[in-house]
């Protein structure tokens, strides 16, 4: 016969409510380490839609992603000309807002040159830009369709391909269009002083400058080597896509995880203080009935199993019924979340181990009930 | 001690003491208290309040260590200036039955397996647990409440549920705290009538503490206790 059940049964609504509340908080702990995943996610989203080997930045920058980076606009033919390098493609990176259906986009704009690297390697559909002017490859997040028109700084633009999951650091969508395209927007929708000074031809104008150039490297020659190459212009460095990968996880994903880690942490912390509560509250309310329960000659153990096993229930309920709403919910939320079976499996086995640490409190003080307590009136 | 058992004595208590707190603040709670109870007896412990009468019961329910004395319950030494048994709870599951002033049911089980329980935590099987515990509640006339909540019984019929759990081991020890003060008289007439039927039946010895004079009559014998002394029966 199991007590703990019996009891659950007897005062059901108390119990349910009791898990529920708990699913709210327990939901968030998950909801936490989904946004760290998509986060991460997120973060190399638009390094692997990237179909290139290195990527050369200025010199001593960690760009463009973690960092700002502007090298020449004929930075390209330079690298073209290296030896090992197979194919080679300016890009440009810039945020914009833009008002879409009445909503306001923060997009980011990458601009690459069609035909060359630096194109998005997967549609999920429509094709890639193949005019040099005022076409746009755009992200399903931004819900824009193929054939859709977008007015971006003077010019509109039709969407001709889409891609999936392609964000920035910040979830923000990204949009691809051809380079000079992005080089006239930037150039519209600079800060009107400086865009006077350039009208003016007082100094070489933004149109100049990429963030990057990225390259195809032929695979019989070690990055390494023309890493070295192009490190003797002093301008320019090179990192390869490994060594963007690492940067964007140290740097970016690590704060943002230390973050997120201790909000996890405290909110566990939390849970575990509640649940330690509730079992704390349970036991002293059943004061009489485990005094009566000894004096009858239960034994010790099936006390504390009474206590242990409504914790672990009360605990497992709010975390399956928070992990079910983060499932049926995470779609209307404003970032990413992304659940891995692995997550899932850790964060079960640590509230397991936060219910049994904070039934010790309750176990205790069952333990102590004096079985006389029985007989008094 | 050196004794040869009466055939029939299942309580036999000697020369028992318990005090609580030291100094000033002594309390003397039980002072050489000496008793017997035979099988079919049911013996009233009647005495003023603070005088030790729930104590004495504590001490015999094995829930409480005397300072010293002997006592053997059912046959067995369990108590020679130490405990002689390590598992009392098992002691107790075996060997004696509790009745309370308020029935103590478990409120989340119903009447069934409040009975059943005890012979669970016995070791028996639940369907045979089950079975027995729908004869102890017809035995007491309460079968037809087998499925109900505690929360749903009467003051009478939680009594009697109370009194087939406490019968469900076959227990030769009774002990009763207060058994019929939640009772009206003709209740607890019915109540002392069923505990004297359970000491012929069960060939078992009752304890029951008691302030009720209106079941006086019906008690074979009673102790008095005056301020942690038994004076005379
Ligand atoms: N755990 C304890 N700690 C300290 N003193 C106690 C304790 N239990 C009982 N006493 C004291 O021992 C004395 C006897 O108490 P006991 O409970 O046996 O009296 P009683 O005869 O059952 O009284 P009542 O009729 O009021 O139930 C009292 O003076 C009581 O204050
Ligand atoms: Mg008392």
């Amino acid at each position: 016969m199991n007590l703990a059940f019996r009891d659950i049964r007897h005062k059901l609504g108390r119990f349910i409510l009791t898990c529920l509340g708990l699913s709210l908080l327990l939901g968030v702990v998950v909801t936490m380490a989904g946004i760290y995943r998509g986060q991460t996610a997120d973060a190399l989203a638009l390094l692997s839609a990237t179909d290139a080997d290195v990527w050369i930045v200025e010199s001593g920058s960690q760009g463009p992603f973690a960092e700002a980076s502007r090298v020449p606009g004929d930075t390209r033919e330079l690298v073209a000309r290296i030896y090992g390098v197979e194919e080679a493609g300016s890009l440009t990176l810039q945020t914009v807002q833009m008002l879409h259906n009445g909503r306001r986009l923060r997009i980011q704009i990458v601009g690459y040159e069609p035909g060359r690297p630096g194109a998005p390697a997967h549609l999920t559909d429509g094709r890639q830009i193949t005019s040099s002017r005022f076409e746009l490859i755009a992200d399903r997040q931004t819900g824009l369709k193929v054939g859709e028109k977008v007015a971006l700084g003077r010019d509109s633009f039709t969407v001709v391909g889409l891609t999936s999951g392609v964000v920035t650091l910040s979830g923000d969508s990204v949009l691809y269009m051809a380079l000079r395209d992005a080089q006239q927007l930037q150039f519209d929708l600079a800060p009107p002083a400086a865009r006077k000074e350039a009208a003016r031809g007082a100094q070489r104008s933004g149109t100049d400058f990429v963030n990057a150039v990225v390259a195809k490297v032929s695979p019989n020659v070690p990055p390494a080597v023309i890493a070295t190459e192009i490190a003797r212009w002093k301008h320019l460095s090179v990192l390869t896509g490994a060594q963007q990968e690492t940067l964007l996880t140290r740097t970016v994903i690590e704060r943002a995880s230390r973050q997120i880690g201790l909000f996890m942490t405290v909110l566990t912390l939390v849970s575990a203080v509640i649940i330690a509560l509730i079992v704390y509250t349970l036991t002293l309310d059943k004061t009489r009935d485990i005094a009566t329960l000894k004096m009858i000659g239960a034994p010790d153990r099936t006390i504390i199993g009474l206590i242990v096993q409504q914790a672990l229930l009360m605990g497992v309920s709010g975390f399956v019924i928070g992990t079910a709403l983060v499932f049926v919910f995470r779609g209307v939320f404003p970032r990413r979340i992304e659940m891995l079976p692995t997550d899932i499996a850790g964060l079960f086995v640590v509230v397991v181990v936060v219910c049994l640490a904070a039934s010790a409190l309750g176990v205790r003080v069952a333990v102590k009930v004096d079985p006389s307590r029985a007989l008094a009136g | 001690m050196v004794e040869t058992k009466p055939a029939d004595a299942l309580v036999e208590i000697r020369g028992i003491s318990k005090h609580f707190g030291e100094g000033e603040a002594r309390v003397d709670a039980l002072r050489d208290v000496t008793l017997t109870i035979n099988a079919r007896e049911v013996v009233g412990l009647l005495g003023p309040s603070g005088s030790g009468k729930s104590t004495l019961l504590n001490a015999i329910a094995c829930i409480l260590e005397p300072d010293g004395g002997w006592m053997r319950l059912d046959g067995e030494v369990v108590y020679d200036n130490r405990w002689l048994r390590g598992n009392l709870r098992r002691l107790r599951l075996d060997k004696i039955g509790f009745i309370f002033q308020s029935h103590n049911l478990l409120p989340f089980l119903n009447c069934t397996d409040n009975v059943a329980l005890v012979l669970t935590l016995a070791g028996w099987k639940m369907d045979a647990a089950t079975a027995r515990a729908r004869e102890l509640l017809a035995y007491l006339q309460v079968e037809h409440r087998a499925a109900a909540m505690p929360g749903q019984l009467s003051g009478g019929e939680a009594q009697r549920v109370a009194i087939a759990r406490a019968l469900a081991n076959r227990p030769r020890i009774i002990l009763a705290d207060e058994p019929t003060a939640a009772l009206d008289s003709a209740r607890a007439g019915i109540v002392m009538d069923l505990l004297h039927k359970l000491a012929i039946d069960q060939d078992a010895a009752i304890i029951a503490v008691t302030h009720d004079d209106k079941i006086l009559g019906r008690l074979d014998r009673i102790y008095r206790m005056v301020d942690g002394r038994l004076a005379g029966e």
